[in-house]
Order: structure tokens, then sequence, then C-alpha cells
């Protein structure tokens, strides 16, 4: 934990801001304001500006956390203390619910979707007979330990303010787990996080869900402070509020929620006290205002206010160094290896009237190394995305190991041995060398969200951590492994993509013009790593344009001209094939 | 239920999906050229309608000043951007847009509202002011952030919609107000009476629908837009000037959005506020056409318009419920019919 000792300083200068003396009762009000604020944005970082699911619905959410204590304290008198699980299972069973609709929409269908659950529940609130209609629920108990009653603001403020930073704390947790770069690598899009074996749709549905406890945390906490709850703050405006909190802080962060909460609630508060005095104006004119700044602060810092205030520490957090002697259990290899390690037997593949992939039938052999060439749009890429269930074929069978893979998903095939690279690289930008090449071992490591929380994952993570390691230095990147895969070279972020799939244990792997980009020096290294690997027993498969890269190195040639195989053999005689000569220089009249 | 209910729930419910119809498609039109979702398209809604009603009360309306204000801080910006690289022609061209343009429709404005202006008058002015707004909004909000990601442009629209909501209220005061018909004729068929302006809002926004088609079929500035739309990097290649797809965008929706506040403010009261939800009504046709299919979008505000009327009668008090999870189930559909494809989101 001593990586974390700044929030340890942050929670003991929040300890000590209430006996502070002279300190004015109405800022403690203030700061419970920013904690109530940053719990449920905190979840908004998590879900928005993490895994890229937009939500205004998060308000409804709070919602449901204020208004279940409310129901259970007031009419059934049941403890809050008891009531908190209950307002907790209630969010989440209502995220489920909503989650299982929402989640499956992709891009923009999402937040527009979270927009009209969010305004249809705000109705619902305050439409219910038994939630008190637009009047809401009033005198609600107030929390107590013992004779403790927590009434004024200063002493819910620390209930508020653990509820935020032990949140933040298991927040931070989780982010830095297994289950939380499967959550950073969803906003890159599903395809590349897939092939590694993460189940896209429950991890968003399982952020969702994380998403919106948090903020029927905050609205128990909302129901008890106020000692009120009526439908006003759940509506579609305060959602969409919570969302800009979480935007101006830094969306990507989950610091950043709490620091966008402190702005955006010191911001209004400021507006509402001075603007009336300085320009004796009537109406909303602190909303005017609110608005223009919010639309000028987004153009000085799109990204938000706290990584720009990160890019200006003077020190930078370190990395401890993970520990390479650890090792995952290797995958169980069967036994007397079959010969045939993939066979693709009429393999078809149509969109529309378009045969991309037209009856394509060929074999990887164990300990070799397997070239498909052909110009370009001749179906290889398709034929790869076959192989590994990103797309389903028309007709004919692939099977590994002598197993029929019948459509699998591509998390399944994964787990039979096969991993692969992008054409076009798909590596999380923003996460580091390390953590995008760990990714590739997420089947591997077992360790869910809770243990991940509660950091009883860290035997399983360290050895996740250390296999990618070992698998960064096999490709020579050791000296880049703590930068950012986004500031890496196009060839470098090639050789990245190869040690993510090396990660997976695979025992074949596919590679999708994996020489693109890379330098001389850099090629007759890859082509040595090759060998090195098909040495030690993996198979290759890979599509390449530099022909003297694939001559040098491939056992065998398979040549797909406009979806057809035209020709198979070792890489001298296809030099000399006039099939394959025609198809790449045309034919000689 | 008898049937003159019926038809005339139908009837009802048809007028005010026209508008959401003209809301959804302008509310797509900006999307797909800029990203940008608009939630201000409410307050073009209650400008257009408010300052045409003021107009036509013999009141000056304040939005004339805004529009003469954000040409003033635009034409700042301009000269600012133009520090380095100066064009006489550039700057003479943006003193025009910014400040010519804007003083000479105050001037109007001041002397219209001081003559009780005829109708015609009133919506021209009404149009232009409201339009002017639009194009300056998209030069001081959104042109600065073309390249940043949807959800922060879609903070900064809620951050226009709040400013814009807020100078309503300072503009046109918390009541509400109607404006004079733009046609007092009616037409009986059976049972069903007709007004001139409903005739009005169905003949306008077909009108504007086939206008829509014809500008984006035939015209050059319209394929630009398109080009925009499906791909902004191709569409600058090719020399479209993305800022020029933005503003006619911006200048389309503004026109569109205070067009149908003028045609709904003689059928219902509007306050600064009514925009919001009228808007969000447009926005769910706009959801349901996916943001992209303009005939989908007018079907689909047609839908929202009906099931708003049938259920204002039937259970009014849930009416806003059933109108907006009305989406929900259309939402299930659209991503059981087409499963997620591969979408990355691009920097």
């Amino acid at each position: 934990m001593r990586e974390r000792w700044p929030v340890f300083l942050f929670a003991v200068v929040m300890a000590v801001i209430p006996f502070i003396p002279g300190m004015p009762p109405f800022w403690i009000v203030l700061l419970d304001n920013i904690g109530l604020s940053a719990l449920v944005a905190m979840g908004l970082v998590l879900l928005t500006g993490v895994g890229g699911l937009t939500s205004f619905g998060q308000a409804a959410f709070c919602g449901f956390g204020a208004y279940t204590t409310a129901v259970l304290t007031t009419a059934y008198g049941v403890s809050p203390w008891l009531a908190l699980p209950a307002s907790l299972v209630v969010s989440g069973v209502a995220a489920v619910l909503l989650g299982l609709v929402t989640v499956r929409l992709s891009g923009h269908y999402l937040p527009l979707g979270t927009i009209a659950w969010g305004l249809g529940l705000f109705y619902l609130f305050s439409k219910l007979e038994f939630l008190g209609r637009n009047d809401g629920i009033s005198a609600i108990p107030p929390l107590s330990i013992g004779s403790l009653k927590m009434i004024d603001p200063g002493t819910i403020y620390y209930a508020i303010w653990i509820a935020v930073l032990v949140s933040a704390l298991l927040t931070m947790n989780l982010l830095d787990s297994r289950t939380g770069r499967a959550i950073r690598a969803l906003r890159r899009g599903h395809v590349a996080a897939e092939a590694f074996g993460v189940q896209t749709p429950r991890t968003k549905l399982l952020v969702f869900i994380y998403a919106a406890v948090l903020a029927g945390l905050s609205g128990w906490l909302y129901a008890h402070f106020q000692r009120a709850a009526n439908p006003t703050p759940f509506g579609a405006l305060a959602g969409i509020e919570y969302l800009f909190v979480a935007v101006v802080g830094g969306a990507g962060y989950v610091w950043g929620g709490v620091l966008g909460a402190a702005i955006v609630v010191v911001l209004k508060e400021v507006l509402q006290s001075y603007l009336p005095m300085l320009l004796h104006g009537e109406g909303q004119l602190e909303t005017i205002v609110f608005g223009i700044l919010l639309v000028i602060l987004l153009q000085f810092a799109p990204a938000g206010v706290w990584p720009w205030l990160v890019s200006r520490l003077p020190f930078k957090p370190a990395r401890k160094q993970s520990d390479t002697s650890i090792a995952l259990p290797p995958r169980e290899r069967p036994t007397g290896t079959p010969n045939v390690l993939l066979e693709i037997d009429k393999a078809r593949k149509q969109f529309g009237g378009v045969i991309a992939v037209n009856d394509v039938s060929f074999d990887v052999q164990a300990r070799e190394i397997v070239a498909l060439i052909g110009p370009n749009g001749a179906g290889k890429s398709t034929t790869f995305n076959l192989i590994t269930g990103v797309l389903r074929v028309t007709g004919g069978s692939l099977a590994v190991l002598g197993k029929k893979i019948h459509n699998a998903a591509p998390q399944e095939i994964v787990r039979l041995g096969v991993s692969r690279t992008f054409q076009h690289v798909k590596l999380v930008p923003d996460m580091t060398v390390l953590e995008n090449v760990a990714i590739g071992a997420h089947q591997r490591g077992a360790a869910g969200a809770l243990s991940s929380m509660f950091r009883f994952d860290r035997a399983d993570e360290a050895k996740l951590l250390a296999e990618a390691a070992r698998q960064i230095e096999r490709v020579g990147l050791a000296d880049q492994i703590d930068q950012t895969a986004g500031s890496l070279s196009l060839g470098q972020q090639r050789i990245v993509e190869i040690a993510r799939a090396l990660c997976a244990d695979p025992m074949l792997l596919l590679l999708d013009e994996p020489a693109a980009g890379l330098r001389h020096l850099e090629k007759q290294r890859l082509a040595a790593l090759l060998r090195q690997l098909r040495d030690g027993g993996m198979s290759v498969l890979l599509v390449e344009h530099d022909m003297g890269f694939v001559m040098d190195l491939a056992d065998r040639v398979v040549v797909l001209d406009f979806g057809t195989k035209i020709a198979e053999g070792t890489p001298e005689a296809i030099k000399t094939n006039p099939e394959v000569i025609k198809a790449y220089l045309g034919a000689v009249t | 239920m008898n049937s003159t209910i019926l038809l005339f729930l139908i009837q009802d419910g048809i007028t005010n999906g026209a508008i959401y119809a003209l809301l959804g498609l302008a509310l797509v039109l900006v999307f797909a050229v800029t990203r940008v979702i608009l939630i201000p398209q409410g307050e073009f809604v209650t400008y257009g309608a408010l300052t045409y009603a003021s107009l036509a009360s013999g009141q000056m309306p304040g939005t004339a000043k805004l529009a003469v204000a954000m040409g003033a801080v635009a034409f700042a910006l301009d000269l600012f951007a133009a520090r380095r690289a100066f064009h006489a022609r550039k700057i003479a061209r943006a003193f025009v847009v910014n400040i010519v343009l804007p003083s000479i429709v105050l001037a109007l404005t001041i002397w219209a509202a001081g003559h009780r202006a005829p109708i015609p008058l009133a919506i021209v002015l009404s149009l232009i002011i409201v339009a002017m707004i639009g194009l300056y909004l998209y030069r001081l909000a959104f042109q600065p952030l073309a390249h940043t990601s949807v959800l922060v442009l879609l903070i900064a629209s809620v951050g226009c919609h709040l400013a814009m909501q807020g100078l309503g209220l300072l503009f046109f005061g918390a009541e509400g107000q109607r404006g004079p018909t733009v046609a007092d004729a009616a037409l009986t068929a059976g049972p069903l009476r007709f007004t001139g302006q409903s005739l009005a809002v169905y003949g306008i926004t077909i009108a504007f629908i086939v206008a829509l088609w014809l500008f984006f079929g035939l015209t050059l500035y319209g394929k630009a837009l398109r080009a925009t739309a499906v791909n902004r990097l191709g569409a600058r290649l090719v020399g479209i000037r993305t800022t020029l797809s933005g503003q006619i965008a911006f200048l389309l929706a503004s026109v569109i959005g205070a067009l149908s506040g003028i045609l709904i403010v003689p059928i219902t009261t509007l306050y600064y506020d009514t925009g919001f939800l009228i808007g969000l009504k447009g926005f769910i046709a706009a959801i349901i056409g996916g943001l992209v299919s303009y005939p989908l979008t007018a079907i689909a505000a047609l839908m929202v318009g009906i099931v708003e009327a049938f259920s204002s009668f039937y259970a009014s008090n849930y009416k806003e419920v059933i109108v907006f999870t009305l989406l929900i189930p259309v939402l299930l559909l659209r991503s059981l019919a087409a499963p997620a494809t591969v979408e990355e989101e691009k920097d």
C-alpha cells in the first residue's frame, strides 16, 4: 500500500478540517455536498471516462438509493444502517435490469438510452403514490451510532467522506487489476479485448452496476443528510450535472471525479451568492454564467482539470518493479501432439454478393511457420477473422487440434491456444506497454472484481504482470515497458501486439502484417524471434507483404487471390509458380 | 371510445408530431455533421416563438441584442485568430457577418417593435435573429472544440443550453406568451375541424422535408454537408471546409427550431423553458431514427406525437413516463436487430 500514501495524506487533511477553529459551518455543508457529488462522479469516471459508456441516468440511481431508505425508514421503521444494504441492492438490481437493455447498445445509442430511462424514472418518482409524488418523503431519521445522532453537517461529514475515501480506494484498486485492464480496454472497441478472453458484455454490465451502486450510496447518504427525498435532485438535469462534474474534473481519473465535484459545487455556490450582489440582476444569472464558464473551461482543458494538474507535478509516481521469477502455469499441451494444429476445410465467407473467402482449404502443422500471401483484397485478413471467431463462416469448417470450432466466440478460440495480432494496431494508447501486454494473459488469471477491490488478487496479479514483463523482454521492448503504448512508433506497437499475443501462451500464433513499419534490423530481429518460437514448439501463421521477409522465414506459403487459394508450397516453388506471378504482376500477353 | 375522439387524438398527435419531426430532422443534421448533440435546440424553439410573440405585441425582444453581443465576441475571436496571417478580405467578410448584419437587424427590430410590425415582418425578423444566434453559437462554443470527443461536445452543449435558458428568462420573463395565428381560416371535414394554423404546420413541415431533401440531393453545399457527415477527414482532403459545414448545419438547425416555435406559439402558451421538453421529444424521434435517417426520424416523430396525444387522454399523469419509456423497447429492438458493430473511438 506504499503507493497509496497521497490518499492517506488527503484523508488526514479531510479529517482535520472540521476541527480548524473558525471554520464556517457553511463550508462544511459545501464539503458534504462535494462528497455526495464526488461519489456519483467516481462511478461515472469508471463508467464513462474509463469504460467509454456515457450515462445520463446516474441521478436516477441516486433516487433508487434515497427512496429505498426513505420508504424503509419512515414507513417500516427500519434502522438506516439496515436500509443501507437494501439501498445498494435496489440500485444494483435496477442497474442490472436497465443495464441488460442499455449496455447492449453501442456507440451513441447508449447515452441516448440513458437519457430516456433517466427521464422516465424521474417522472415515475414524481407520480408514484407511495413515494409521495412531487412532495416526496420527509422526516427521514438521521444516521446514528449509539446515542450520537448525525444531524448537523459536521458529523455526517465523516460518514460522507469515509464513504468517498473508501470508494476511491476500492475504485483505484479495481482499476489496477486484471478486471480493471479489461474495463480500460472497453473504450477502444471490443475486438481486441475479446480476442484475449475478455467477456465484454459482462464487463460492461459490471461497471454499470458498480457506478449505480456508488450512486445508490450517495443517494442513501443524501436522504439521511437532507432528512427528506423528493424527485427534483434525481431528474434529468441532475444526471447531466453529474456528467459534467466528471468531465470537468477529468473523466478518466478517479480523483478527477472528486476534483470536478469540488469545482462545480464551489463554482455554483460562488455564483449563486455573489453574482446577484454584484450585478443586482434578477432571474437565473448564475445559470447563464455557469453555462458560459463551463464551455470556456472545456475549451481550455478538454481532458479535464485533474490531468492538467498532475502533468504539472514536480515528481512522477514510480511503479514498483515486477518480479519476473513468479510464473504462470503453462497451458496443458496435449501429449503426443497431433501433427495438424489448424485445419481449414472449404471455409467460405460472403458479405452480401461479395465472396471474400471462397472455399479455401489449408492447414498448419505443429512447429511450422506458414505464410498467407496475396494481393490487397485477397481475403487474408478475413481468413484470420474467420479463424479467430471475429466473423462467422458462411460455409465450410475450421478445426483446432482436430476439434471442430463451429463459429466459436473469440474468447473460446484463445482458450484453445490460438492468439493473434491485428493489421490495424489495437492497443489502448493511454495504458502502459506492460498493462497492454498483460491483457494478453487475461484468460490465464482468475481474480474477479470483488477480490481486486479488496486486494485479494495480488498473488494472481503478480503472476500476470510477471508473465507480461517476461514476454516484453522476449520481444526486446524492456526499455519501453513503462511508456504508454500510444507513444511508441507504429513498428514498436506491432511488436507490443506480438508480446500481448504471446502472453496468452498460444500454440498457434496468428500475425497480421507484423513486419509492416519495421526497419531492416527490426525485421531481422523479428524473424529470429519467430524462428526461435517455432523451434520452441509454437506454430505461426502470418500475413505479410514483405516478400523477402516471408520467403526467408516461412516453411510453407499459401497464396490467395480474390478470395480463392491459387497456390500452396515451399517458398522456392511459390517464387516460380506462374499463377502467383500472374496474380501479382498481371498476365504476360 | 368513439371514433370522433380517436380521430381527434390522432389529429392532435400529428400536429405535435410534425413539430417533433422538424426538430428531430435538425438534431440529426447537426449531429451527423458536427457530432454535437444539440441540447439547445429547444432554446431555438423558445427564442423563435417568444421573439415573434414579443414583436407582434410591440415589445422589444432581448434576443436581437444578444445576437449583436454574440456577433461582437465572434468578430473579436476572428480577429484574434487572424493575428498572424492578416487577410483584409477575410476580416471584411467577418466584419459584415458578425457586426454589420446583427446591427442592421437590431435597428430593424427596434423600429418594428415600436410600430407593431405586420406579422410577416415579425416572422422574418424572428427567423433571422435566431439564425444569427445559431451561427454565432457554433463559432463561439463549438468551433474551438471541433476536434474533441462526442462527450466533451455534449457537455459543452449542455452548458450552452443552461446559459441560453437563463438568458431566455432574462429576456422574456417567467410568464408564458402566445402569438397571433399565422392563418385564421379553418376547414371542417366530418367531425374534424382543421384550423389554418394546424394546416400551416403540416404544410410547412412537408415543405421543409422536401426542401432539405432537395438541398442535400441537388446542391453543392448539401453534398458537402453529407460528405462531412460521412467522413470529416475525407471531406477536408477534398477541400470541404468542415467549419463551413458546421456553420451551415447550425444555421439550418436554428432556423428550423425558430420556425417550429413560431408555428406552435399560437396554439400553446410557451414559457422560457418549454423548449427543452419539446426539443427532447424531437430528440426521441431522432434517436429512434438512429440519428442518421431522416425519413425514419419523421415517421418516429409522428408516432411520438400520437402516443403523447393518446397517453395524455388516458393517463395524463404518466404522459411523460410513457413517452420517454417508449424509447426503451425501440432501442432494444434496434440492438437486437443490429448486433453491436465494431466501433472504435477516434482521438
